[in-house]
């Protein structure tokens, strides 16, 4: 068989079904990553280059060691100093990419739309990790794998969102995913960090009154405060954003006693989330996001490059 | 040499005409109109079954020259012109150098003479530069030939300096032609803020960006008695505010683009095709309803297109650095006859104060009638032919139009300046 | 019940594959020298079915309960490209491979490919001592230089058949069936699991 999708971009065309069996496979990964030969001949001769437009580590690093598990070729490519700077355009970037018969380009870049437009250009495999404001596919997945992981299903469980929602890529892949799984998602965040129409997005309910919400969760996902992104000033300062939206030690009390924290990593310590939150071992599962990060891309880029050809 | 253009269907609501009849043209003046008028050695055009109306006139069009001739020129421009069958345009003053001067109006009226295919109307900076600091020299550019005064592609940001241009422009009987936009609030706004920037995680360009500035500048028009043209007007809201302002008596006119009117937000999707990212930008499907109205109820005085020419490479780029705008001149009339003309959404007479009428009178430019001694300028349209919107239809050096692949209706088949054809059986004449 | 009446004949019954397995545990124990230092590791699916059954009958027969283990071969295929396995495998060998006798157990040894892919795999989880191949059946047509330690039954065929094994503990019936290969299907020995069967 084939999986029904040649590129991950938009994970609202994926079903719940394309979903789980990404989760499931992500799973079947897991031995390999934890055995002493940690990699596989599966995508031997492929060619991936991981083409990061914008600065990232973690994401980058996360597919670089997915992609050679797997025993692909991986190419870096872009880093700080685009091509882009240099005059030539993404298309012309891309199609120089592609003639070194190269078979799918991850990417992260600035702008939002930017993995479509490569989809469309050329004949590789897409997987968009992580376009402007707009979707962080693989980003969602490995959140949906941790959740997994706890609770063993999606049906009904309560997420809320808290924090950045107006220039998060997470949210916009997450909130659909979860809905797509049954899930009920509340976001929480100050009125001047939530977008215009957020119902669009797909969630159930918007609230600033994170005490109120928080004793009927079962995922409380705390989103980065990118500092750099946040232009206006939507909220007077750290110190009062900690205090109304922050988890501190006090709120810790007001949780289910099964809820868990996610954090997209990395955190802000005294913003987002106090130590004594980010390093509670029955809470956090904030490091096994990021090692369900090399999982779910492992997944994504064996179901995206196998049975494709005639 | 006289021209007799036979069996056209006149139409002209100035002078209450509807009805098939021949004109005759002779030294550039409509010289008789009327029913199986004899050849008399004239040229004969029959142009059976064809509209013929007062010369339709787009004063909302980036021409580019002088400084961005890759985009367009002077000549292409005006050859998109005739081809979508306007006998005039007002140009912009957005070019490099910005059109600011007497010596920069002058040569755009140069290059017009020497290589136009309709009348160039060009309008000059409010202010130096377009940078909303320090007054142009708008007397001399008025007196040079400058039709109007236009910050356009940047609103005045400073409440105090729109005051200023609008007081000293209303001494030259000249417009000042407003594009309205609030840098705070619109800050890097690539689309309407709402469900599909949302969506699409691109910055919003709020409804009130635009909204805020019109309601500001009818209040200076109320203050400085100074005709106040609100340009491409894209909200329910603005065109409410300017209902009420002429309700008022005050001297204020707007206009409508057909990508306003036509498209809305909801055409742009996650193949983020930048043809459709446009300044203001697409709004609501709400407003473009609300445009629809006002432009039957006649609180919308003109149809414009906000021709923006941009070459290929430049809008073959990520949303957010590709420029804004899009071309139009060359699809607007047949839009205007496929979505409003032959539905019976307006009349034709209607269509002509829209185009013809009332374009002229915000410019203050002579009227064109179809009576005897008015200068023949004239456009004739094919209201049956029916055609596809494709690149290589363009006469333009552009081809970014939200309009490809539309199946368009009508179309113009003659034009004629001056009793000259600059348009001829659907080719520009050279 | 899996529907075996499409098949053009049934070359082992239950009582033969039993006698089978039963031969390919006396000649484990005795090319081993007994059973103390053997583990079993069947390629999913059916291999594993058929190495828990040895193991059974080594316990049986010695008394001693021989590690056993499965394997899946999935990200060792090389025929990735063109094909993606639909169902969810795991490999679970719950011990130690280093110093082992491993012997691969499978049902049906045809072009080589799923045991070169299976020995890869196993290399990359330990270094065994030495690496046998048991085969319930053994049916030609190798493309690879490899060849079965222990057969369970030499099954002539043709390229345009296939040849499957149906065991009770997982199709509810015991057979090693050959069928025409229809137009548009895969060759394979293990019969694809119903859809929503599982």
């Amino acid at each position: 068989m084939a999986f029904p999708h040649k590129h991950l971009i938009d994970i609202r065309e994926y079903s719940a079904d394309d979903i789980m069996l990404l989760l499931e496979t992500a799973q079947r990964f897991k031995q390999i990553n934890e055995r002493r030969i940690k990699k596989v001949p599966t995508l031997k001769g492929f060619t991936v280059v991981n083409m990061f437009n914008e600065p990232s580590t973690r994401t980058r690093s996360s597919f670089e060691i997915a992609e050679k598990r797997l025993s692909c070729d991986v190419l870096n490519f872009g880093g700080s100093s685009t091509s882009t700077v240099k005059g030539e355009s993404l298309t012309d970037t891309v199609e120089t990419l592609c003639s070194y018969k190269i078979d799918m380009i991850v990417v992260r870049d600035k702008h939002a739309g930017v993995p479509r437009k490569i989809a469309d250009t050329v004949d590789a495999h897409v997987i968009d990790a992580g376009d402007g404001k707009h979707q962080h596919p693989t980003q969602a997945l490995l959140d949906l794998y941790s959740i997994w992981q706890q609770f063993g299903h999606f049906e009904g469980l309560r997420v809320g969102i808290v924090g950045d929602i107006s220039h998060s890529r997470v949210c916009g892949s997450l909130i659909p995913a979860l809905k797509t799984l049954g899930a009920h998602v509340t976001i929480i965040a100050p009125p001047t960090l939530v977008p215009l129409n957020p119902e669009v997005l797909g969630i159930d309910e918007v609230s600033s009154k994170l005490d109120e919400v928080l004793p009927s969760l079962d995922v409380v996902y705390m989103l980065r405060i990118q500092r750099e992104r946040l232009e206006g000033a939507p909220f007077p300062s750290l110190r009062e954003y900690h205090m109304l939206f922050g988890l501190t030690k006090e709120r810790d009390a007001l949780m289910k006693p099964e809820a868990i924290i996610c954090h997209p990593g990395p955190i802000n310590r005294g913003v987002e989330l106090d130590s004594f939150m980010a390093d509670n071992p029955a809470r956090s599962v904030i490091l096994d996001q990021v090692y369900a990060g090399v999982l779910v891309r492992m997944a994504a880029l064996y179901l995206l490059l196998g049975g494709n050809e005639q | 040499m006289s021209l007799l253009i036979k069996n056209v269907l006149a139409i002209d609501g100035q002078v209450g005409l509807h009805e098939v009849c021949d004109i005759r043209i002779e030294d550039g003046l409509i010289a008789e109109i009327g029913k199986d008028l004899p050849e008399d050695g004239s040229e004969v055009r029959d142009l059976t079954g064809c509209v013929a109306t007062p010369g339709f006139v787009d004063i909302h069009v980036h021409l580019r020259e002088p400084g961005y001739e890759y985009k367009e020129d002077i000549e292409s421009g005006t050859r998109a012109a005739a081809h979508g069958g306007m006998v005039a345009v007002c140009s912009m003053p957005n070019t490099n150098p910005v059109t600011d001067t007497a010596s920069t109006i002058e040569f755009v009226l140069r290059r017009a003479r020497e290589a136009g295919h309709c009348r160039v109307l060009p309008s000059g900076a409010c202010t130096q530069g377009l940078k909303g600091e320090i007054l142009a020299e708008m007397g001399d550019m008025a007196l040079h030939g400058a039709v109007a005064f236009t910050d356009d592609g940047r609103g005045v940001q400073d409440a105090a300096m729109m005051r200023r241009v609008m007081e000293y422009a209303s001494q030259f009987d000249r417009p000042v032609m407003a594009h309205c936009q609030d840098d705070a609030l619109v800050g890097s706004g690539q689309i309407n803020e709402g469900p599909v920037s949302t969506l699409l995680g691109l910055t919003g360009w709020p409804a009130q960006g635009e909204e805020i500035q019109i309601a500001r500048d009818i209040e200076l028009c109320r203050l400085t008695g100074c005709h106040y043209h609100v340009q491409h007007v894209t909200t329910a809201r603005g065109i409410d505010l300017i209902r009420q302002a002429k309700a008022d008596g005050l001297p204020v006119t707007c206009e409508v683009t057909p990508h306003h009117l036509f498209l809305d937000e909801t055409c742009i999707d996650d193949s983020y095709n930048t043809y459709l990212k446009v300044n203001p930008p697409l709004r609501s499907a709400d407003d473009a309803k609300a445009l629809l109205e006002a432009v039957i109820d006649g609180t919308v005085d003109a149809l414009v297109t906000d021709h923006a020419p941009h070459a290929d490479f430049e809008k073959d780029r990520e949303f957010e650095e590709a420029p804004f705008g899009m071309t139009g001149i060359e699809t607007a009339l047949s839009l205007y006859i496929t979505k409003l003309v032959d539905p019976g959404i307006i009349t034709w007479e209607r269509l002509v104060e829209l185009l013809a009428a009332n374009p002229r009178e915000i410019l203050n430019q002579p009227k064109v009638k179809l009576a005897v001694g008015y200068p023949a300028d004239i456009t004739v349209t094919d209201p049956k032919i029916e055609w596809t919107v494709t690149p290589d239809e363009f006469e333009s050096k552009a081809y970014n139009s939200g309009f490809l692949g539309w199946e368009l209706k009508g179309r113009a088949r003659d034009v004629y300046v001056d009793g000259k054809a600059t348009l001829k059986d659907g080719v520009v004449c050279d | 019940m899996v529907d075996i009446s499409q098949a053009k004949s049934i070359c082992m019954d239950a009582s033969e594959v039993d006698r089978a397995l039963t031969r390919i545990a006396h000649q484990i124990l005795e090319a081993n020298k007994g059973a103390n230092e053997v583990a079993l590791v069947g390629i999913v699916t059916r291999g594993d079915s058929l190495a828990m059954r040895l193991r059974d009958i080594i316990r049986d027969i010695e008394g001693i309960e021989v590690p056993l283990g499965k394997l899946d071969i999935s990200f060792y295929r090389d025929d990735f490209a063109t094909y993606i396995s639909p169902e969810l495998l795991n490999t679970d060998i719950p011990f130690d491979i280093d110093g082992m006798h491993v012997v691969l157990v499978d049902d049906v040894l045809y072009t080589g490919r799923t045991i070169r892919a299976a020995l890869d795999a196993l290399m990359d989880i330990g270094r065994p001592a030495c690496v046998q191949l048991a085969v319930l059946a053994d049916r030609g047509h190798r493309e690879l230089p490899i060849r079965a330690d222990y057969v369970g039954k030499n099954i002539p065929s043709s390229s345009s058949e296939n040849v499957r094994l149906y065991l009770e503990e997982v199709d509810g019936i015991t057979a090693m069936a050959i069928f025409d290969i229809a137009p548009g299907t895969r060759p394979g020995s293990a019969p694809l699991p119903q859809k929503g069967g599982e």
